[in-house]
């Protein structure tokens, strides 16, 4: 038994130590918000944070993550209200929204360590989030927006 | 003496004023009453509505939205506005009321039926070119075909005095010659024909011919090119800014499909020229414009697609085989840095690889297990992981992201053995979990 933490509450996932961790977060724990892209970390739609920091899931081992605490895009926020989710919502980022959650969950992270990150900053941490609908314009928008609702203290849940 | 130099100034003056009132005095032509019409002969109705149409009347006889020929386009002239007219047979409003005689000369000599001056906007400086038989031939078609529609034209908007009609009658004096198309000798029967078509019926020069700064076009710059409702008309000369010259197949093909290969499409003004106009003509007349304008550039010989513009422009457009040598860097952004990437300092989980032990040992080993094999839990950072790449990119790839890292960022000479390294450590099993 692997036993961690997620979104606050502690599992314990009977798998094989191989399991990558984004299987044990959809098929034995049942949280389906992360998504599965192109399984080998090259494009982000499996990221979630471990231990704070955005991980592309799809190919970390389920045994690399025993002990540690995982957030998932439905733990990133009681509300669903992050900075980053309204801005997402206000400027209506998603397209087909299959990347959205990666997105977001790696946003986050950027945020928590370049609260004020610069158009090249945003595009050097979020180029590994691919979005085939090509609504990049949109997330670095949405990223900004994020950033400067977050400076001004409008929210807590950075 | 001063006196008499005063009333011989003024006898002139006034002679000439006579004398321009003369020439600009143009009388009303009678009236016709529909009814009077006999019916024109079927052929001449059809010939007449593809001359009207290859002189694209009802482009600006007709306004957004309006009934066609009905007129009230407004044509931005760079003096004011003016307002096409009616050419509808309507008989208060229209053109009903004219004779053939009073069609010919409105056409070939600026002249409205009440024996006021058209302004220049209706380019009657090409159509005086055209013969009678074809300006009969429109005259028909639209006394037949086109519905009558009674709408009023609208005011123009000239500022005082360009509004004043009569002083037109100057303008066409140093501008307009009202001779005839003359055929050139020197030129085939086919170019003659087209130049008599381009010159006359189809007006080329009204928009591909720069206008002097009382509008007028410049002779000595025929088709040199001009700007025409926001749009450039590309100049049909020699000095034609397209990378390869227009040829006569090149200008059948745009007059007849809206396209030539080698330049691109009609678009803005020129779309409905072709689309409801040049190709409306028998393909003989568009085969003998195409020759003239293909000699007007200056360039009918030889293929255009042989030339080194098209072989240098294919060739720019292949995908750079090169664009691999960035293949580390690529990499290295797509799967690396979210979290390897810093700004003004270096955060803590966010190792930054340039100043890095593992990139700046003399062996590539430690970064090369790390990137295949990542970090748990237990190691590095309390809780923090990273995944390894072991499976997902190929030796080749974590191969050019390592040495991206060694020339690039840690600014140090390359491992010599970095292929074989990544190799070796690549058919190493993983450690186990």
């Amino acid at each position: 038994m692997i036993e961690f933490e997620i979104n606050g509450k502690p599992v314990s996932v009977d798998a094989d130590p191989d399991t990558p961790l984004l299987w044990a977060i959809r098929d034995e724990i049942g949280l389906t918000g992360t998504k599965f892209g192109c399984g080998i970390g090259m494009c982000g739609a499996c990221t979630v944070h471990v231990g704070g920091r955005a991980t592309r899931s799809c190919i970390t081992p389920v045994s690399a993550v025993e002990g540690t605490s995982i957030t998932t895009i439905e733990g990133l926020s009681p509300q669903d209200n992050h900075p980053v989710q309204e801005a997402w919502r206000n400027l209506r980022v998603p397209q087909c929204g299959y990347c959205q959650s990666g997105q977001i969950m790696q946003a986050a992270a950027l945020l928590q360590d370049i609260p004020a990150p610069t158009d090249e900053d945003i595009d050097a941490v979020m180029t590994g989030n691919l979005c085939r609908c090509m609504t990049y314009p949109r997330i670095r928008n949405a990223v900004r927006e994020a950033a400067a609702a977050m400076t001004q203290g409008n929210s807590d849940n950075g | 003496m001063l006196k008499r130099v005063f009333w011989a100034t003024s006898a002139v003056i006034l002679i000439g004023a006579a004398g321009f009132g003369i020439y600009a005095y143009k009388p009303a032509i009678e009236p016709v009453d529909a009814s009077s019409r006999t019916a024109f002969d079927p052929e001449i109705v059809e010939k007449g509505r593809v001359l009207a149409a290859a002189g694209y009347c009802s482009e600006c006889h007709t306004a957004e939205g309006g009934a066609p020929f009905a007129g009230n386009y407004p044509m931005d002239t760079g003096f004011g506005t003016i307002y096409a007219t009616n050419l509808t047979p309507a008989m208060e409003t229209g053109i009903g009321s004219y004779s053939p005689e009073a069609f010919r000369r409105a056409m070939k000599e600026g002249v409205r039926r009440d024996g006021r001056h058209l302004f220049p906007a209706f380019p009657y400086n090409h159509f005086t070119k055209m013969s009678d038989e074809d300006v009969d031939a429109i005259y028909a078609y639209i006394m037949t075909e086109v519905p009558p529609v009674e709408l009023e034209t609208k005011e123009n908007e000239l500022p005082f005095p360009l509004d004043l009609r009569f002083l037109q009658a100057g303008w066409k004096l140093l501008f307009v010659d009202f001779d005839d198309y003359a055929v050139d000798p020197a030129h085939s029967e086919e170019w003659n024909r087209g130049a008599y078509l381009a010159e006359g019926l189809a007006h080329c020069g009204a928009c591909h011919t720069p206008r002097n700064p009382l509008g007028a076009e410049i002779e000595s710059d025929q088709y040199g090119g001009a700007q025409i409702n926001g749009w450039t008309a590309p100049a049909l000369t020699p000095q034609n800014a397209s990378a390869v010259p227009w040829t006569a197949a090149d200008f059948k093909s745009y007059l007849t499909e809206g396209v030539s290969a080698n330049h691109g499409i009609s678009a803005g003004p020129m779309g409905p020229v072709v689309h409801i106009g040049i190709r409306e003509l028998p393909e003989s007349d568009i085969d003998a414009l195409s020759l003239y304008l293909g000699e007007k550039s200056g360039t009918n010989n030889g293929d255009p697609v042989d030339t080194s513009a098209v072989a240098s422009s294919l060739e720019r457009g292949r995908p750079d085989p090169q664009y691999r040598k960035d293949q580390g860097e690529r990499l290295y952004a797509t799967a690396c840095a979210s979290c390897h990437y810093n700004t003004e300092q270096i955060a803590a989980g966010r190792p930054d690889l340039g100043i890095n032990s593992a990139t700046n040992l003399d062996t590539p080993d430690n970064l090369i297990h790390v990137i295949l094999d990542g970090v748990s839990g237990p190691e590095g950072i309390d809780g923090v992981v990273m995944p390894g790449f072991r499976d997902a990119l190929s030796p080749t790839e974590i191969t050019a992201i390592a040495a991206y890292l060694r020339d690039a960022r840690a600014n140090q000479p390359a491992w010599p053995d970095l292929a074989q390294t990544v190799t070796r450590l690549s058919n190493t099993a993983a450690p186990a979990e």
